[in-house]
């Protein structure tokens, strides 16, 4: 059979797709298999182990504090994102290659040793406290580790790039005569920023935020190492549940829960955050 | 829309860009109500003056005037001009209406007001019941007629345009230069309009300020840029033009003689201003004044025949190798064989300064950037 060039051109795509759904389908959806089949192969019934989360107020109040620090850092980082992607704007240079290396370069160490880091400058007797001491800001050290204000340090930190990029490629692709058409019209800076800039920058303020948020949900090690137990994210609680109490259907249940909700979530945020848009060139 | 913008004036504005003077020091004066045309190739400084004028580019010298406030300081929110920028610059992320809104509502004007200001901007650009569209489903001409509606709704002092029909095609642009030209009768607002295209600047200009290497080689109406060039430059930048490259031999007031190397005798014409003999200058001969007849003081070969509808371009050698283009009408016939002898009236004929013999001897069509 002679092949028609649209089958030919099928076939070249499949075999372009292949390495990638082998390594998908080995890698990622067989053990999403077996952890699924984990989650309902509790003894006490096949739901119950979702049963035992939702039905009890510890679990949910996880839950609830995981989303509680997600949103708040993502808030905190897109607002630190915003400005400091618009400067970037206006280097050129060695400037701009000196700021876009000062953006990327935390994400060149690991965030476990970045962790570290902050626990050295937020201890009690850390750096950080003996200047807010010594300047006489505060009468006593400032207790920032083991709690939500450590965790928010450490995660804006560590998440503060993926906010950043997002927001300056939108903001590089602004067409600036529009903002000198918004000056000719008589409008003031703070409405060309306001009625312009801004609404013309808010689908890269969307995809960073959309990013921060993923990752926030789903964040180990800083709150692990920064938070206090009593400010468990479900990241936490589910490793609990696998290293201490080994009650595997309980941590695939979990896991599936928070999989759910990001899905839900971000099915919301793409109705509201063209995301492809922000990706592909204008 | 009342009212016909105010007189625009330059003294002395001058423009570096480091070492690049983008713009010499340069006077000009615009009459309230008047279409003035900034031609000029690329790099001859036109947009440069043009950015002055509304404020996003600021003078190295000299001040700008809008009747008679200095607005040399002042951003361009404070001018009250209305600027059509090359490809429109149009909000895209709002309707046609908040478009042509947005200057008035920076101006504060009541909700009433502006509605109506809005659709009677729009009616005047024929895109009356557009309102509600975004921007992006318009086609090149429409977004071309927003941003002119944007530009006229604020009633400004003064229209700046750039280039900008430079986006349209050609049978488009010839229609929306009516359409400009038609808003302008009718309202009488002053404006300046920049473009490298030459017929754009006859259509509708009432006068045409030749630019070059930021300098204005030459300020009038079209026919008298046509007719009575100061120079080889603008004889060669508006419309087609024969120049016959030689020596002035003689400057007796109006009239002139040149010596041209290879032709016998010398061409007598018409004499630019600031013609010194023994200077190099240049005979301008149109192509339409350029006759064939067996009585024709000047033997030429025929090299080729262009046929252009109505008229008929005959592309010509002289002996000395020196071109000449002859247009005549269709109608008239073809000349037989491709040894011809040509000849033109000396009253046809205008003695030039040439100062720069650079390359001017065709039409400039070609786009710019």
């Amino acid at each position: 059979m002679v092949l028609t060039a649209a089958r030919r051109g099928h076939l070249v795509t499949a075999a372009l797709l292949l390495p990638a759904l082998l390594f998908l389908a080995v890698c990622f959806v067989v053990p999403m298999a077996v952890l699924f089949k984990l989650s309902v192969t509790a003894e006490e019934g096949p739901l119950s182990a979702y049963g035992e989360i939702l039905g009890n107020w510890v679990y949910l109040r996880v839950f609830w504090n995981t989303l509680v620090v997600a949103v708040v850092v993502t808030a905190i980082s897109v607002v630190l994102a915003y400005p400091t992607a618009h400067l970037l704007t206006r280097l050129k240079g060695w400037a701009l290659t000196l700021a876009v290396y000062g953006v990327l370069f935390p994400l060149w160490i690991s965030v476990l040793i970045r962790t570290f880091s902050w626990i050295l400058l937020l201890e009690k007797n850390g750096p950080v406290n003996r200047v807010l001491v010594g300047a006489g800001l505060v009468d006593g050290p400032v207790q920032f580790l083991f709690n939500n204000t450590g965790v928010l340090i450490g995660m804006v930190h560590v998440l503060l790039p993926y906010a950043i990029l997002p927001i300056y490629a939108n903001m590089l692709r602004i067409d600036l005569r529009l903002l000198l058409a918004s000056d000719g019209l008589a409008a003031s800076p703070w409405m060309t920023f306001r009625r312009v800039y801004l609404p013309l920058t808010m689908p890269g303020v969307g995809a960073g935020a959309v990013f921060v948020f993923l990752l926030s949900l789903g964040f180990f090690i800083t709150p692990a190492l920064l938070g206090g137990i009593s400010n468990l994210t479900v990241a936490m609680l589910i490793e609990l549940m696998v290293n201490e109490r080994l009650v595997w259907s309980l941590a695939a249940a979990a896991s599936f829960l928070l999989l759910a909700a990001i899905a839900a979530l971000l099915a919301l945020a793409t109705r509201f955050v063209p995301l492809g848009a922000v990706l592909e060139a204008r | 829309m009342t009212g016909s913008g105010q007189t625009i004036a330059f003294r002395g504005v001058a423009r570096d860009f480091g070492a690049v003077k983008a713009l010499l020091a340069t006077d000009l004066d615009i009459m309230a109500g008047e279409f003035l045309t900034l031609l000029g190739p690329s790099g001859s400084g036109k947009t440069t003056l043009l950015n002055i004028a509304a404020g996003y580019l600021a003078p190295s010298a000299g001040r700008v005037l809008i009747g008679a406030r200095d607005v040399t300081d002042l951003p361009p929110r404070r001018r009250n001009i209305g600027m059509v920028f090359q490809n429109y610059a149009l909000f895209p992320h709002m309707s046609v209406f908040d478009n042509v809104a947005y200057g008035l509502r920076a101006r504060g004007v009541p909700r009433a007001d502006l509605e109506r200001r809005v659709e009677a901007a729009l009616g005047m650009v024929r895109l009356g019941g557009y309102g509600a569209r975004g921007i992006r489903q318009l086609s090149g001409g429409q977004q071309q007629r927003v941003a002119l509606a944007r530009a006229l709704v604020i009633e400004p002092d003064v229209l700046l345009m750039d280039e900008p029909l430079g986006a349209l095609d050609r049978q488009l642009r010839q229609h929306v230069q009516l359409e400009v030209r038609r808003l302008h009768r009718q309202h009488r607002r002053t404006t300046i309009y920049v473009t490298h295209d030459q017929e754009e600047a006859l259509v509708m200009s009432d006068r045409i300020a030749v630019m070059r290497e930021g300098r204005l080689e030459q300020i009038g109406d079209a026919e008298t840029l046509y007719r009575r060039p100061d120079n080889a430059f603008v004889a060669g930048f508006l419309g087609e033009s024969n120049l016959l490259r030689g020596v002035v031999t003689a400057v007796d007031g109006v009239r002139a003689r040149l010596r041209v190397d290879g032709m016998a005798g010398e061409i007598a014409g018409a004499a630019a201003a600031g013609l010194v003999a023994g200077t190099p200058g240049a005979a301008l001969v149109r192509p339409e004044s350029v006759r064939v007849s067996p009585a024709g003081r000047f033997e030429a070969r025929l090299v080729e025949r262009v046929y252009l509808g109505e008229l008929v371009a005959l592309r010509l050698a002289l002996g000395n190798g020196q071109a000449v283009v002859c247009r005549r009408f269709a109608r008239d016939g073809a000349p037989d064989g491709d040894r011809l002898a040509i000849d033109w009236d000396p009253g046809d004929v205008r003695i030039l300064p040439d100062a720069n013999s650079a390359g001017t001897t065709s039409n400039r069509t070609e786009e710019e950037t």
